[in-house]
């Protein structure tokens, strides 16, 4: 009896197995053309931390990213293209596993992001051997554009220009003359905090290195070290929150210094981990323009849809999924096609003019490097641009 | 190897491993208690005390402070302090018994395997932590500057700040109270007598229950304690914040014996002080593989900790 019920079930689960496979197979068959003239039914992956210590980073990246889609949807159709997120959490442990599954999705024509270079260090390779081109409005991190990925395409300058960056303001602007380096030992951290090394020469007063965001909040070693090589500043290459406790607890401990961050920093989340009194002053850096300064309506755009202002890259992220939706217009809709079409673009959008070298990198005529500073209410303002060296 | 960092930097390296290590011991009282007198590792205490830490930082909130208030007066301090301690103490003390009673008393009644209570801790730990994780979002939550930092002593180059010298001193009375506590009154003995053998305790008219929920409570004051010194010196807490101080935590519990009241305290500050020495000399990326280093050091040399197992053995 018992038999019998097993081998009955057995060949419903299978019937319906069956059924599915054919109604899949059925529905990839005419998803492609069934809206007439325009090429809609596609999708633009994001692919980057909506949550997590850094979330706010990868959040102002998808939301520009989507307030694109959002306008091209309003011209084509409703549902014409939609954005496809996976939350990675800026972390190169989830990355790999979420990149497999991405690739699996064949509506998906292109990738924003990842937004962070630890967590395309180990995605990128994934996105490469399947053909699906990205644009990262964010990771900086020089190596990225040298493994010979073919689909990597970078909308803003590295960190062999905003390291450089950094440490003029700090000999220049700040005059210092006793800097203490530090980072968080990630790809991107450490990466900048070299470059920055390296330019400072003689006057880095100190080095140290930290544990990741999240896994450590006790920094008083570090702040020790800082008071005691008698550095004026503290260059510190890692993301907003670890800087964020960094200076709170440089501030407790009576320390007057500066301290300086790149873009990982540039973020009211460092003001909200460090309490506004502690991070006024604090200068960041970042290879990119102030988004106030974008053209256009980008910016009542963006503040109508997401009720709040754009953050850093927000509006590259808008540029970036522009390129790509230009790209579908244009009838690049197949991977392939749409990375052949992203060697050859030149499109000027809202932030930037967007022409990539055949390793993927911005063409260096249209790099720009701005920094910031953290006013008293924790707000980010543009200070001033760097010059280009 | 920066040997001359470390001396020149001795004093005030010292001084704040102290006040950290002074934290982790408070902390880790909550280890020690539940593993003397239950053999039982509890690993949802690190949730206890990032419980306690938000109950902390919630009350504050609601009386409108943030980390960007300005510090209030000597008045206003106490008074936030007492009511930030109470909802601390209160939140964390209830976690624990929660905790006690709906993960390990079910398991005791039916006389489950010691692996079924480790993988409930585990489990408890983390069900609360992301729970925490989601109502946060995982953001970090920011501390109001109760208490503005000033230099009390300066000697050379070490400052002793106020803050520093309130961790240290708290810790140490209470340590001072609870071991007169354990050892001197009535409740204490039942629980050293459940420590050393709990069906004879049962039979000489100890409450066994009611005894197990104190040494929670107790466990859970303590870390409720500690989150708010916690939150008072580092900045900011969040959903995590337990896990990592957590892992040394317990690892200074048997550090100094685990099942040893002094132990704990004795192996909160010299974990406190070893991190930041290991940070001094080989730069702070290895504060935490030296500290471990450090206790596998000792564990060689010393079993059963700096000052070995002590709550099941009939001492004064």
């Amino acid at each position: 009896m018992r038999q019998g019920l097993v081998r009955a079930l057995g060949g419903v689960a299978i019937l319906a197995l069956v059924a599915g496979a054919a109604a899949c197979n059925s529905n990839k068959s005419t998803g492609g053309s069934s809206s007439g003239s325009k090429n809609c039914g596609f999708e633009i992956a994001y692919f980057g931390a909506l949550t997590g210590s850094s979330a706010n980073l990868g959040v102002n990246i998808e939301q520009g990213a989507e307030l694109a889609v959002d306008q091209y949807n309003d011209k084509n159709g409703a549902n014409c293209i939609s954005i496809k997120k996976f939350d990675s959490q800026g972390s190169p442990d989830v990355a790999p596993g979420l990149a497999r599954s991405l690739v699996t999705d064949t509506k998906i024509l292109g990738i924003v992001g990842p937004p962070f270079s630890g967590e395309s260090e180990a995605a990128d390779p994934i996105f490469d051997s399947a053909g699906i081109p990205l644009i990262t409005p964010s990771a900086t991190r020089p190596s990225l554009s040298t493994h010979g990925w073919k689909i990597f395409h970078r909308a803003v300058a590295n960190d062999d220009a905003q390291g450089p960056a950094a440490a003029a303001y700090i000999q220049n602007v700040l005059k210092a003359t006793k800097v203490f380096v530090a980072d968080d030992q990630s790809a991107y951290g450490a990466g900048l905090a070299d470059v920055v090394k390296s330019k400072l020469g003689s006057a880095v007063a100190g080095t140290d290195k930290t544990g990741a965001d999240g896994k450590q909040t006790d920094f008083s070693a570090t702040v020790q070290k800082v008071i005691a090589s008698g550095a004026t500043a503290f260059f510190y290459g890692g993301y907003y929150q670890n800087a964020g406790l960094l200076r709170k607890q440089l501030t407790a401990a009576g320390w007057k210094g500066t301290q300086i961050g790149g873009d990982g920093v540039n973020d009211p989340g460092y003001a909200k981990a460090a309490g506004n009194d502690a991070a006024a002053g604090s200068i960041v850096t970042c290879p990119c323009a102030p988004a106030s300064k974008a053209s256009g309506t980008f910016v009542t755009d963006y503040k109508t849809k997401w009720n709040t202002d754009a953050g850093t890259y927000s509006d590259v992220a808008f540029d970036a999924m522009n390129i790509f939706l230009k790209g579908i217009d244009a009838g690049n809709t197949t991977p392939e096609k749409m990375n052949t079409y992203l060697s050859t673009v030149n499109y000027t959008g809202v932030a930037n003019t967007y022409k990539f070298t055949s390793t993927g990198e911005l063409d260096s005529s249209l790099i720009k490097v701005w920094a910031f500073k953290f006013d008293a209410s924790g707000n980010v303002v543009p200070d001033q641009e760097a010059p280009k060296s | 190897m920066n040997f001359s960092g470390l001396f020149h930097n001795l004093g005030p390296l010292t001084i704040t491993g102290l006040a950290q290590g002074a934290i982790i011991a408070l902390f880790a009282l909550g280890y020690t208690l539940v593993y003397g007198v239950l053999r039982l590792i509890n690993f949802a205490h690190s949730e206890v005390f990032m419980v306690g830490t938000f109950a902390a930082l919630y009350t504050w909130g609601f009386f409108g402070l943030d980390q960007n208030s300005p510090t209030p007066s000597l008045g206003g301090v106490i008074g936030y302090m007492l009511i930030g301690l109470a909802a601390a103490i209160v939140v964390s003390g209830a976690t624990a018994l929660l905790v006690e009673f709906v993960a390990y008393r079910p398991l005791r009644r039916r006389n489950a395997p010691p692996l079924a209570f480790l993988i409930t801790a585990i489990g408890a730990s983390l069900a609360i932590s992301s729970t925490v994780g989601v109502f946060t979002h995982q953001n970090i939550k920011g501390v109001p500057p109760l208490i503005r930092p000033a230099t009390v002593v300066h000697i050379g180059n070490t400052v002793i700040t106020n803050l520093q010298i309130l961790i240290i001193v708290l810790a140490l009375g209470l340590m001072y109270g609870l071991d007169r506590f354990v050892n001197h009154t009535r409740l204490g003995r039942g629980i050293r007598a459940v420590a050393q053998n709990p069906d004879s305790a049962a039979l000489m008219g100890v409450n066994k229950g009611r005894v197990i929920s104190l040494v929670f409570l107790i466990g859970g004051l303590m870390a409720g304690i500690a989150a708010v010194m916690y939150v008072l010196k580092i900045g900011d807490t969040k959903f995590d914040s337990g896990f990592n101080l957590g892992i040394e935590a317990f690892t200074a519990a048997v550090l100094g014996g685990i099942g040893n009241l002094r132990g704990a305290l004795l192996g909160g500050l010299v974990l406190g002080v070893a991190e930041n020495y290991v940070s001094g000399v080989f730069g702070t990326q290895w504060h935490t593989a030296g500290a471990f280093v450090i206790l596998i050091v000792i564990l060689m040399f010393l079993p059963t900790g700096l000052l070995g197992e002590s709550l099941g053995r009939a001492r004064a």
